[in-house]
């Protein structure tokens, strides 16, 4: 039943697509004038998730800041940002207040998981584009049932499917164990190294254990991961989990090849607790550039980025990672906003979203570029590895893809 | 004293009643919506005011019986497949199972030691959700998503509009119980236990029985409350039940006004609205206070309760005494 509804749906948006593409020049969306494109989000402004909020402040910074440069082909971008508290009956309630009552042309980078999720179906069914959602979840990659819903930053299978392609690369006969959440983040996580590893090779994977997120410690799964004679450990675990893990992994003599997701590299909140020593060797993947890395202090996209900080923000959020995702985000919508040039109908902002070719930004790492298709609606697939010496990271070989 | 205060309160409660039939034929759907959030706050208070207002015992989980009643209803439509008209009632059955066999407990508890122990429920709630165990009926960290219902019988109203008259009848009727329930002997011997537990003992009041029944039936109403947000927002996940819709829930009953059923409505205004305007007001403040919804929706919340310190019923009620005296000083 859902199915065939959905199957429908979809089927029905891509006559439309096809439709817009054919016919010259459908109308503007609602919300572009002249002089001015009005788009909207939800933040978590108040609430637990409220660290997240700088995202919102950067984009809509950083927005002021094209506007002063003359907007983009004439028309100046006004961000609508609404604070939902992370919660998902806000979330709708703020989102259709944006589509009803503000009339904004569409939806940009609101963030959540579970608030995307309660929009979604919303947006789709009315034809407004959901763009660069800001979460790492894959679901919002699914151009077939959802064509107006569109991800940004490697989602955790992209992350995955890239450590499984090196663990196969350099340790073709590696045993591997896997710590991960029992919640949609861990399960995604398990799900990619899985399809990395691929069918042939499922073998590897030779032990899996999972927590909650109100457990107090992760000792005993690691005691009990290690028990299974794995010689790679992959730590799909949040900040406080996996400084845990490595610190354990330490203390009872476990030596694996440690792996561990992108949610956890902060060396404050992780490596420090774990102990800097105990941390070395730790395998994570980046796309960003790391504002507290010196070797970008001549970087002229790190350049750009903090002239804007200087400009446009307070000091001290040079170093915050959401400062530098706010800063692609906002850089990727101007783009996106280009390309559209005069036709700015909702379904030439979502054709142009799903036609990035090749788009590098300033404080992607160098060789990270942002590809997108009809058929591909996962942004950026591409991350670099990089280990722990103990004091930072260090980025090593190429860029892979996931 | 009924007829001196009678009329102004019958004219308020028919512009209130009117407006909340006329509305859904000139507001648009996002307005819609927050009707219905409204509504669906104003059950959850009436429940939370007969254990807390009418009864005295206090409750910081409120939420996690609302987050059962959301889960139940959707599991029943997802899993089930029965129509929401059947889930709402008998999630909302299970409800007051749950109220009721917490009120056991509760009974040994008294004033802010039962305050604690619902807390506890409210913080154990989001995470009994995405218990591993429980996965293939709760949907884990993802949630469930619900299709919203259409206006039965060929009737002609929008998806938005039904949604809205199916909370308002569910409010109205639920409002009528709970009158009938707090003017007559149930009311009195609530009342009595809140007060004065020894004497009421002493008539003959069963105490214990009518804890828990009060718990049981103030959950229900919780279910009830969860179950339309279900169908409402049309998604539910541990996210949507946190910790502080049952701190907005206790804002709610005490900004509307302790022991006072029309106080529910206008608490849940406030804790619908507020955080919005809240928000707004961030802006005023300059792009930099952006982070600080909370610290407005703060100084809000202690502005109201320094001009009105026993809620808007409360406030009603001086307001009506108040004409009433200068009346009287006229005649006289």
């Amino acid at each position: 039943m859902i199915t065939r509804r959905t199957f429908l749906q979809s089927s029905a948006v891509a006559a439309a697509f096809a439709a817009s593409a054919d016919s010259a020049r459908a109308d503007n969306a609602p919300g572009v004038t002249d002089t001015e494109i009005k788009i909207g989000q939800t933040m978590p402004y108040s609430g637990p998730a409220s660290a997240y909020g700088v995202i919102g402040r950067t984009e809509t910074a950083y927005f002021k800041m094209i506007n002063e440069q003359g907007g983009v082909n004439g028309r100046k971008i006004n961000l609508i940002s609404l604070d939902d508290g992370y919660s998902p009956p806000k979330t709708v309630e703020q989102t259709r207040r944006l589509v009803e009552d503000e009339k904004v042309a569409f939806i940009f980078n609101s963030l959540g998981t579970p608030p995307n999720v309660a929009i979604r179906q919303y947006l789709n069914d009315n034809k407004i584009p959901q763009l660069f959602v800001a979460t790492g979840a894959a679901i919002f990659a699914d151009p077939q049932h959802f064509p107006w819903t569109i991800g940004w930053q490697p989602s955790y299978v992209t992350e995955a499917k890239i450590f499984a392609k090196h663990i196969l690369k350099t340790k073709p006969d590696a045993k591997i164990a896997i710590l991960y959440a029992n919640d949609g983040f861990g399960k995604e996580y398990l799900a990619g190294l899985k399809e990395g590893l691929g069918a042939d090779h499922a073998g590897m994977l030779i032990k899996e254990a999972s927590y909650e997120n109100s457990e107090p410690t992760v000792d005993s799964q690691v005691v009990t991961l290690q028990g299974s004679g794995a010689d790679v450990f992959l730590i799909a675990a949040t900040p406080k989990f996996a400084a845990q893990a490595i610190r354990k992994t330490f203390d009872i003599g476990w030596t694996p090849v440690r792996y561990m997701t992108d949610v956890s590299q902060s060396i404050a909140s992780v490596m420090k607790p774990a102990g800097l020593d105990k941390s070395k060797g730790v395998i994570t993947a980046v796309y960003g550039k790391d504002p507290t890395d010196a070797r970008w202090k001549d970087d002229p996209g790190f350049k750009e980025y903090a002239a804007f900080i200087e400009k446009y923000m307070t000091p001290h959020e040079l170093i915050d990672a959401f400062a530098v995702y706010g800063f692609g985000l906002g850089a990727t919508m101007v783009q996106v906003l280009k390309q559209c040039g005069a036709d700015l109908s909702r379904a030439s902002v979502m054709k142009q979203a799903a036609n990035l070719k090749d788009l590098e930004l300033p404080m992607l790492l160098p060789g990270i570029k942002i590809n997108t298709s009809p058929d591909n609606f996962s942004p950026i697939r591409q991350e670099a590895l990089a280990s722990f010496n103990g004091a930072s990271w260090e980025q090593f070989g190429e860029v892979l893809t996931g | 004293m009924v007829e001196r205060g009678g009329t102004p309160h019958t004219v308020v409660t028919l512009a209130i009643a009117v407006f909340a039939l006329v509305f859904p034929f000139f507001a648009s759907g996002y307005h819609l919506y927050q009707g219905e959030q409204v509504l669906i706050f104003a059950i959850a208070l009436l429940g939370l005011n007969l254990l807390t207002g009418y009864n005295g015992q206090i409750s910081l989980g409120h939420g996690a019986f609302f987050a059962i009643g959301g889960y139940g209803t959707a599991i029943l439509i997802t899993k089930f497949g029965l129509p929401y008209w059947a889930a709402i009632p008998l999630a909302s059955v299970v409800c007051f199972i749950a109220g009721f066999l917490f009120g056991f407990p509760a009974l040994r508890f008294g004033g802010l030691y039962l305050a604690l122990a619902t807390f506890a429920l409210a913080v154990a709630a989001p995470q009994i959700l995405i218990y591993k165990g429980f996965d293939a009926y709760t949907g884990g960290a993802m949630g469930l998503q619900l299709a919203k219902p259409h206006a039965p019988f060929g009737l002609p109203f929008n998806v938005d509009q039904w949604l809205y008259f199916f909370c308002l009848a569910s409010a109205a009727a639920l409002y009528w119980a709970a009158s009938n329930l707090v003017r007559g002997r149930v009311g009195r011997a609530l009342i009595a236990i809140r007060d004065q537990p020894i004497a009421a003992e002493t008539m003959g009041v069963n105490a214990a029985l009518y804890k828990t029944t009060c718990f049981g039936v103030s959950a229900l109403y919780a279910g009830v409350a969860g179950g339309l947000s279900a169908i409402a927002v049309g998604f539910v996940s541990p996210e949507s039940f946190g910790l502080a819709l049952s701190l907005a829930f206790l804002v709610g009953i005490v900004v509307g006004g302790l022991a006072s059923l029309g106080g529910a409505l206008f608490g849940a205004l406030f804790i619908e609205f507020v955080p919005n305007i809240a928000d707004q007001l961030t802006v005023s403040f300059g792009e930099s206070a952006k982070a600080l919804p909370g610290a407005v929706y703060g100084a809000l919340l202690i502005l109201v309760m320094a001009a009105m310190p026993t809620g808007v019923a409360g406030a009603a009620r001086a307001a009506a005494r108040a004409l009433a005296w200068s009346r009287q000083a006229k005649v006289e």
